[in-house]
């Protein structure tokens, strides 16, 4: 540190100023591209911008919070943020529940062929989610699709997937759970190989069996890595779209069962061009991330 | 004896797992193999009875689909080798040059990572439209170029590098941006590789973005031409799934040759947090 602290003045300014001219492009990118939308995107928010605003900038109003007011006496918003929030809270923990099992399970001393398994169960990770979707659209063919036979085998009556606002939603979080798990996976294989191994021999020692190994042990040191990946999971989730685009064929049906709140600005902003109200629906998606975040991040503080 | 009964318990587990990750895989390229109405024939069946490449003719012969390939391909390469550019200089520069206001600046960056892109995409596309940007591939590109990952993968790489390496090379009087370019750049080699595997796949598999700015039919991105095409073809399944075989094939290849070095970016953010 000394010998970088003692050098000459006009290097150190010659430092700084291509210090600044290498993030440039970044920040300049980032300024332009994400941070003057974000907002402008609040400013939307307030205005009844629509098409006719496109066409002339002057037929926009500013409205104050009118947009928000209309949103909440709107059903199919609601609908969407109920359906949201099913898919978050359910398909959420159940997808970061599937990561640790797997995780725990090919971390296990006993199991060989380790990375072949990783393999497989990362592969839908890196597919494309609208190539996905559009094979598990045909899986849950309720007459043609390998799900139903498969359920038939057990004896298991068919069951219309994606035509029953029943189970449209549980059918999208399957297919999320499959397509996602394995990403998790990778980060829970690294977090329990880090634990070491002596802790676990102390504990066999005092006698404790596998359930308290994971209650004492395994769980514990893996909490600050917990909080990360529901953190991660969490703000993936809330942003639901492709899933219900490409199965619903754009719907978001049936009935709206599977219309995600990211579907309905899309719909509101770039179909019918009710962009001010679109906005509206991106900045609430925002307000409730944001509260997740902290709320996540204060639960695990307060657990410390 | 006990042991290897869990030993046995613990492999059927994961082959039970490994099936079933892998079916939707195998009925994909089995129905793309198939006459067409024969995916929906009953009793249903597996395997084709006789295996046509019939299907993937049709998607380059009439629906043109190689051309939308060649969109997603040329999207794809250029906003990673555009990203690789500004994320290496920028990755470097946090983590090595002083200057003014830059833990401040890099705080407030990963800040912001909490924010929805959705959140920007009603006002980056009235921009767009000003731009003259709209339902062109640079509307799609230019917004990808600066990714906040990338940045910090690259940063907390270049952490790493050592101080000395690069003051030496200032008392023989580089400049900096010579520093970087043959010094820095080529020993930050094997992060940009995984940023650029990380970069491409997201750039393939992007779906809403490109469906937003783009709306000229030939100029789809594989994923925007393979939703729209299950519009009007829904009942050719077997067509649906030569095109997901199309559109999946690229990925999934780069995956299985770099897939060590994609698996090391995950826990890069993951473990060190």
């Amino acid at each position: 540190m000394s010998a970088r602290a003692d050098r000459v003045p006009g290097r150190a300014r010659r430092e700084g100023r291509a210090g600044l001219a290498f993030v440039a492009p970044a920040l300049g990118l980032i300024v332009v591209f994400f941070v003057l939308p974000v907002v402008a995107g609040f400013l939307l928010a307030s205005t009844d911008f629509d098409i006719y605003a496109i066409r002339d900038l002057a037929t926009a109003r500013f409205i104050g919070l009118a947009n928000f007011a209309a949103l909440l006496h709107d059903p199919v918003f609601w609908k969407a943020l109920g359906n949201t929030f099913y898919f978050v809270l359910v398909g959420g923990p159940l997808s970061v529940a599937v990561s640790l099992g797997v995780a725990m399970i090919l971390n296990a001393r006993l199991v060989r062929f380790k990375g072949l398994f990783r393999t497989v169960y990362f592969a839908p990770v890196v597919t494309t989610m609208v190539a996905v979707a559009t094979v598990w659209r045909f899986l849950y063919h309720p007459r043609f699709g390998v799900l139903n036979q498969l359920l038939g085998v057990v004896g298991i009556a068919p069951v219309n997937w994606l035509g029953d606002p029943h189970w449209a939603m549980p059918a999208i979080i399957l297919m999320s759970v499959w397509k996602n798990f394995g990403y998790n996976m990778i980060i829970f294989v690294a977090g329990l190989q880090s634990i070491p191994g002596t802790l676990y021999e102390a504990a066999r020692v005092d006698g404790a069996g596998p359930m308290q190994q994971l209650r004492h042990i395994t769980l514990p040191s893996l909490r600050p890595m917990l909080v990360f990946v529901s953190i991660i999971t969490m703000i993936g989730y809330f942003q639901l779209f492709t899933e219900p685009y490409v199965l619903t064929g754009g719907t978001g049906g049936p009935l709206n069962a599977t219309l995600s709140l990211v579907m309905y600005m899309y719909k509101q902003g770039f179909r019918w061009w009710n962009i001010g109200f679109g906005a509206t629906v991106a900045l609430v998606l925002f307000l409730i991330i944001l509260a997740g975040t902290l709320l996540q991040l204060r639960f695990q503080r307060e657990r410390e | 004896m006990r042991k290897l009964a869990v030993a046995a318990a613990l492999h059927l587990a994961l082959a039970i797992g490994a099936v079933a990750t892998l079916l939707p895989f195998a009925w994909m390229l089995s129905a793309s193999l198939m006459q067409a109405g024969e995916a929906s024939k009953w009793p249903p069946r597996f395997l084709p009875s006789q295996a046509t490449l019939a299907n993937y003719r049709a998607l380059f012969e009439r629906l043109d689909l190689g051309r939308c390939f060649l969109n997603s391909a040329f999207v794809a390469i250029v906003s990673t080798a555009g990203a690789l550019f500004v994320v290496s200089l920028a990755g470097y520069a946090f983590a090595k040059l002083r200057f003014p206001g830059r833990s401040k600046v890099y705080r407030v960056l990963l800040t912001a990572m909490v924010i929805p892109a959705q959140v920007a995409m009603l006002p980056m596309f009235l921009l767009l439209r000003t731009l003259g940007l709209v339902n062109t591939y640079w509307g799609v590109i230019i917004p990808a170029l600066a990714p906040v990952f990338g940045i910090f993968m690259v940063r907390q790489y270049a952490l790493s590098l050592p101080d000395e390496l690069i003051d030496a090379a200032r008392v023989d009087g580089a400049g900096e941006f010579r520093i970087f370019r043959t010094l820095v750049f080529p020993l930050l080699r094997p992060i940009l590789v995984t940023f650029g595997v990380f970069s491409f796949i997201g750039a393939w598999n992007d779906f809403m973005w490109p469906l937003i700015v783009l709306s000229d039919e030939r100029r789809y991105t594989l994923p925007v031409a393979l939703a729209n095409l299950i519009g009007e073809h829904a009942e050719d399944i077997e067509l649906m799934m030569a095109g997901s075989v199309l559109t999946v094939l690229p990925v999934l290849l780069l995956f299985l040759v770099l897939q060590r070095t994609y698996v090391e970016g995950i826990t890069m953010g993951g473990v060190k947090e």
